[in-house]
């Protein structure tokens, strides 16, 4: 293996004046992500002044590792590795500013030492992976054995399954160590032990004793693990001695504590780890620094790189004194943030309480686990949500990271970049129209990517008012024009994932977890139009969940029409509708229980806004109607506004439009008298308008045609005593105001007519008397003319 | 059972095994005295035994020379560790939880084995009086010999203070505000003004108050802020498995049944495990597989419901049904407990009944009892 010999041209010093006698290693195991490993490994380094620092991480960043000293850069941010033909096969390397990887690369920075990753390179690393999986599967470092090594909460399960216990103990050295102390919990060990040392003297190797012994109880792993620790190991190696080679006398190696023993001086022959590295696939990789955030490092957002509490860690690290009393005191201030009483007296008795736990519990100095509890019990009166809130806001910590401005791109928008090209997409700084055709498969995948980039919120491409006059489905016209502030959108839309299909997955996945129940149903559609199904699966969960919990009738009859909408569009689209189906009935039976009680005792403003709403759920009960047999559901429907239309302390207008839309839907055969008796003599001038507008609003047509019910208008109007009329005028020209003025002359004709037909005979038959002959002549002969015959 | 003299019973008490209920510190007297003995941790001043003992005796284990100690409390242990460090900083404990989740029987315990007696108990209620707190005066002393320390009737809390021990108050937020704010003396200043005798009482070391609160009723008299400010408080859960709450409800409903005389009925496995499932959903507002969200009634649903929902069922079914729990024994009780505010807990418990009841395999006649009974 030859890759060495280019692999030096790290940033740093050249080697410094050989020294007298043999050259020296100094191996550090450190805890990934630990700050008391971190703090231990500065004192170490400074006492020891190495003249080259070897960290383990992928060997082909050395280049981008002079960013880390630019002055943009801030941590949390991760080391990425893409393949750029395949943007999705990536991986990442979290660093936190408590890291103790990150503090030895800027420390060397710092003093001008030479400093170079020493692990397997990314461009190995991601070809193992990429073939190994077939799907698009991210990863991050600190896979296998190093994850186990630093978590050990999340291995525990493991150590259950007594059969395979040797397996969880290579995986997780450090909780048979812990074992072996007499503790229940690695990561309380690994605190007690190291964590949590604030004197600074080196644990090192004491550390790298343990581990050798562990390694020698457990043995080597076998199978495709094994051979890939052994890869790793041989590469770092294989590093060590190339870093001889090149004339440095005083080598630092920083690396997860798992890989210590192995990598101390005297080094076995490197014949050996030459055959093991020989073979080994590469591809093509693109490595950059992104910004990364708090939460991505806790594991609790489902991320490897195991810590549960980054902030916690941070405050460690960046709190040298007094921990215990600094955390609660910024707790206290974090809680009071939030208008809740504490005072500085409840600080001190959080202190108390936490020093007392540690005690009782034997340990040497409060951890996170005594000062949560310490919190929940006196700052926060046993209150959980006070608790969770205090979780979320410091002790994983919302801290984001930031990248400097020359770093070069994230596989985001190398996906997008392919995208375009193939799409032939243009990014124009002068604004651009697209009108697709969905018919063509060309535009139908163009429309997808640009309703991906709208979930995004990449604003580079929004929808347009048409040139073209078109009314149809099979149409849509985009505007796009970019902008240079859209790069920075998009390395922060890279967050999601690095493609634009994933991230917007990804985005889709944050309305599921937070989104309001309009927010889900409005994404509903945007997930069939950007051709998400799977974020489609997850959201429809949601929406159901969401759906029985909110209270609020107005909320999930809003959800239902885009559900419905929703359901034709996949139809359309060939997408799996038999989900949304199941949601859309079970939210319609929710409205049926709860309609009832959300009507009553309204005022006028709210009872307009839940009318509108009432015709739309109508509306989109006729669509779900459409789709499929669904007459369970509208008689369920039905029979609530009938139970409703009698009842007396309904607003008028919320009355009449349900009589409306059951006499429509002839579920109501007596429709004609309620009219009649809503706008009868006892019921006051103002209720009766109300009622005419619920029932007439955008009714014109059936004022035309329902001869009946335009006698009783008519006969009601004119049945108004002088006064009742003048109350009532504004009222009814409010709804009649909104017909168009053919229908109104319509209706007015009808009307007319009407009162000069004796009932029972046909106005249509009905003859003129006074007709004028005279006028009527030229039009009476071009019909003439027309009909090709003769007036007799 | 316990004839031992180490309890320090006043003499002319009846043995323990006649009594209805013996104290925890009488129950339980042989673990109290094997703990003491292993027990070789520092002690606070007074404590009858180390904290880390307390703990065990709270939580169960086998000791080093071989005493097996019962779990008196079946939860985390965690919890039972901050309360047991709040007392120990001296600090008072509040412990806070629906009804049924053990706050006095933990608090019981705790004072039986710190202080070795948990019978220094204020009851709170609405009519709780000050005296009960501080002081009172037995009126035939007082108006024959004036004030004297002779004529003065101490409270619970006023013992503990003067013996170094821990005093019980329960339901404290019954007791009106100005009553409450009688304590706020007792536990900044450790002490308890006499003006009438121009003394006071000083708390010895050892002296603490265990108040247990029901978190409904927080709005009935809530604690001031300044008093509040005095406890650490700790939250007692709901049982955490379901396996654990019916084993819970078997074991009290069959006691029950045995103590009210009904008449046999057979033990009807499968309602009790239904009724805790209805309530385990309904308080969780989460089906048991987790698929469907559920909305959360206004009532507290608590395991002490259960058993009397179960319990009446088993009364209905002796008296006027054919002697076996059924659906219907139990859908009147179960509807009862379950709709407290006769509109919205109405609508949740129709779309339970609907989303969740009617489809569930098995559950056919409970859906049909329930929506008749509803």
């Amino acid at each position: 293996m030859s890759v060495l010999t280019t692999e030096t041209a790290a940033y740093g010093s050249t080697p410094t004046i050989p020294e007298p006698g043999p050259p020296q290693v100094e191996v550090f195991g450190i805890r990934h992500h630990g700050p008391g490993s971190a703090r231990s490994l500065l004192a170490a380094l400074e006492a020891y002044r190495p003249d080259a620092v070897l960290i383990e991480g992928p060997a082909d960043a050395d280049p981008q590792l002079r960013w880390a000293a630019a002055a943009g850069m801030e941590p949390p941010i991760a080391l990425l590795a893409y393949a750029p033909d395949r943007p999705a096969l990536s991986a990442f390397w979290p660093y936190a500013v408590f890291s103790p990887e990150w503090q030895a690369l800027t420390w060397a920075l710092r003093h001008e030492i030479h400093v170079a990753f020493c692990d397997l390179p990314a461009s190995m690393t991601l070809a193992g992976a990429g073939r190994a999986e077939h799907g698009d599967e991210q990863f991050e470092l600190f896979d296998g054995d190093d994850e186990g090594e630093e978590d050990g909460p999340s291995t525990s399960s493991g150590h259950e399954e007594g059969s395979s216990g040797r397996t969880a103990a290579r995986h997780d050295p450090l909780a048979a160590m812990a074992e072996a102390a007499g503790y229940d919990d690695a990561e309380r060990w690994w605190d007690d032990v190291i964590e949590a040392r604030l004197d600074g003297s080196s644990p090192f190797p004491m550390l790298i004793e343990a581990m050798a012994e562990l390694r020698t109880a457990l043995g080597q792993p076998g199978g495709r693990e094994g051979r890939s620790e052994a890869r790793r190991e041989a590469y770092m190696r294989q590093t060590i001695r190339a870093t001889l080679k090149a004339g440095y006398r005083r080598v630092a190696v920083v690396c997860g504590a798992w890989h210590a023993p192995v990598l101390t001086l005297p080094l076995p022959p490197a014949t050996l780890d030459q055959r093991t590295l020989r073979g080994t696939p590469k591809r093509k990789v693109t490595l950059t620094w992104v910004p990364w955030t708090h939460q991505r490092l806790a594991s609790a957002t489902g991320y490897g790189a195991g810590i549960t509490s980054p902030g916690w860690y941070h405050h460690l690290w960046s709190a040298p004194d007094k921990p215990i009393v600094r955390w609660l005191t910024k707790v206290a201030h974090s809680l009071r943030g939030k208008d809740l009483p504490v005072s500085s007296a409840h600080v001190i008795e959080a202190v108390r309480l936490a020093e007392t736990l540690a005690v009782l519990r034997d340990r040497p100095l409060a951890g996170l686990a005594e000062v949560s509890e310490a919190t929940r019990a006196v700052l926060c009166d046993g209150d959980e949500v006070a608790v969770r809130y205090v979780t979320d806001e410091l002790v994983v910590g919302q801290a984001l990271g930031a990248v400097d401005d020359g770093v070069p791109t994230v596989p985001l928008e190398a996906d997008l970049n392919a995208q375009c090209r193939a799409l032939r997409i243009k990014r124009d700084a002068s604004a651009k129209i697209h009108d697709l055709d969905l018919r063509k498969d060309y535009d139908q995948r163009r429309s997808v990517l640009f309703h991906r980039l709208q979930l995004l919120g990449l604003d580079w491409i929004a929808p347009a008012e048409s040139w073209v006059q078109s009314q149809g489905t099979f149409r849509e016209t985009w505007e796009s024009q970019w902008r240079p502030e859209l790069s920075v959108a998009l390395v922060e839309a890279s967050l999601w994932g690095t493609t634009v299909e994933s991230a917007a997955s990804a985005k889709v996945g944050e309305i599921v977890e937070s989104g309001s129940l309009q927010d889900l149903t409005g994404a509903i559609e945007g997930c069939l139009l950007a051709d998400l199904p799977a974020a489609l699966g997850r959201l429809l969960g949601a929406l159901a969940e969401r759906a029985a919990l909110d209270a609020d009738v107005i909320h999930l009859m809003e959800a239902l029409p885009p559900l419905v909408r929703a359901q034709r569009y996949g139809d359309v689209r060939g997408t799996d509708t038999q989900q949304l189906a199941v949601v859309a009935e079970t939210l319609v039976v929710r409205i049926c229980l709860q309609l009832p009680q959300a009507v009553g005792g309204i005022e006028e403003e709210h009872a307009a806004t839940l009318r509108g709403t009432i015709d739309r759920v109508q509306q989109a009960l006729g669509l779900l109607a459409a789709a499929g047999d669904h007459t369970q559901l509208r008689q369920r429907w039905f029979a609530t506004l009938a139970q409703i239309i009698d009842r007396a302390d309904v607003n008028g207008q919320l009355l009449g439009r349900m009589v409306r839309i059951l006499h429509d839907a002839e579920q109501l055969d007596d429709a004609a008298d309620r009219v009649h008796r809503a706008l009868s003599y006892g019921v006051e001038a103002a209720a009766k308008a109300a009622w005419v507008d619920g029932f007439f609003a955008d009714g014109a047509l059936l004022l035309i045609h329902d001869a009946t019910l335009r006698r009783l208008l008519d006969d009601w109007v004119s049945s108004l005593a002088e006064q009742e009329f003048a109350d009532v005028l504004p009222l009814v020209r409010r709804t009649l105001g909104t017909f168009s003025a053919p229908e109104r002359q319509s209706i007015g004709g009808r009307i007319t007519a009407d009162s000069c037909t004796a009932p029972g005979l046909d106005p249509g038959a009905e003859i003129d008397e006074h007709f004028d002959l005279e006028r009527a002549r030229p039009a009476l002969d071009t019909v003439d003319l027309i009909l090709g015959g003769r007036r007799g | 059972m316990n004839d031992s003299p180490q309890t320090g019973s006043v003499a002319e008490q009846p043995a323990p095994d006649q009594t209805l209920r013996p104290h925890a510190e009488q129950a339980f007297a042989d673990e109290l005295a094997a703990l003491a003995r292993v027990d070789d941790r520092p002690r606070p001043p007074r404590w009858r035994m180390s904290p880390w003992a307390v703990v065990t005796y709270l939580m169960g284990g086998t000791l080093s020379d071989g005493t097996v100690i019962s779990p008196k409390y079946v939860g985390s242990q965690r919890l039972i560790e901050v309360a047991v460090a709040t007392l120990a900083t001296d600090r008072a404990l509040l412990l806070l939880g629906v009804p049924g989740t053990a706050k006095s029987w933990v608090s019981e315990h705790l004072a039986a084995a710190i202080s070795g007696s948990s019978t220094l108990l204020v009851q709170g209620t609405s009519g709780t009086a000050e005296e009960s707190i501080r002081y009172g005066w037995n009126y035939a002393r007082l108006l024959a010999e004036g004030p004297s320390p002779a004529a003065l009737v101490p409270s619970p809390v006023m013992t503990a203070m003067r013996t170094g021990t821990i005093a019980r108050l329960e339901e404290l937020t019954r007791i009106p505000a100005d009553v409450q704010d009688a304590l706020i003396t007792v536990l900044s200043e450790k002490t308890l003004p006499i003006p009438e005798l121009g003394d006071e009482v000083q708390a010895l070391k050892g002296f603490n108050l265990i108040a247990s609160a029901n978190d409904r009723d927080r709005g009935v008299n809530e604690l001031s802020s300044a008093l509040r400010r005095r406890f650490n408080t700790v939250v007692l859960p709901l049982p955490a498995s379901e396996e654990d709450e019916v084993n819970i409800v078997s074991t009290r409903v069959t006691e029950m049944a045995a103590s009210l005389e009904l008449p046999p009925v057979p033990a009807a496995a499968e309602e009790i495990r239904r009724v805790v499932t209805v309530f385990r959903e309904l308080r969780n507002g989460l089906t048991n597989d987790g698929r469907t969200k559920l909305k959360t009634p206004s009532g507290t649903l608590s395991t002490a419901e259960a058993i009397s929902v179960i319990t009446s069922g088993i009364a209905l079914s002796a008296h006027f049904g054919d002697g076996t729990l059924t659906s219907e024994d139990v859908a009147a009780g179960i509807v009862g407990a379950v709709i407290k505010d006769p509109v919205a807990d109405q609508v949740i418990w129709s779309e339970y009944l609907e989303v969740v009841a009617r489809d569930r395999p098995g559950w056919g006649a409970f859906y049909n009892a329930c929506r008749d009974a509803t």
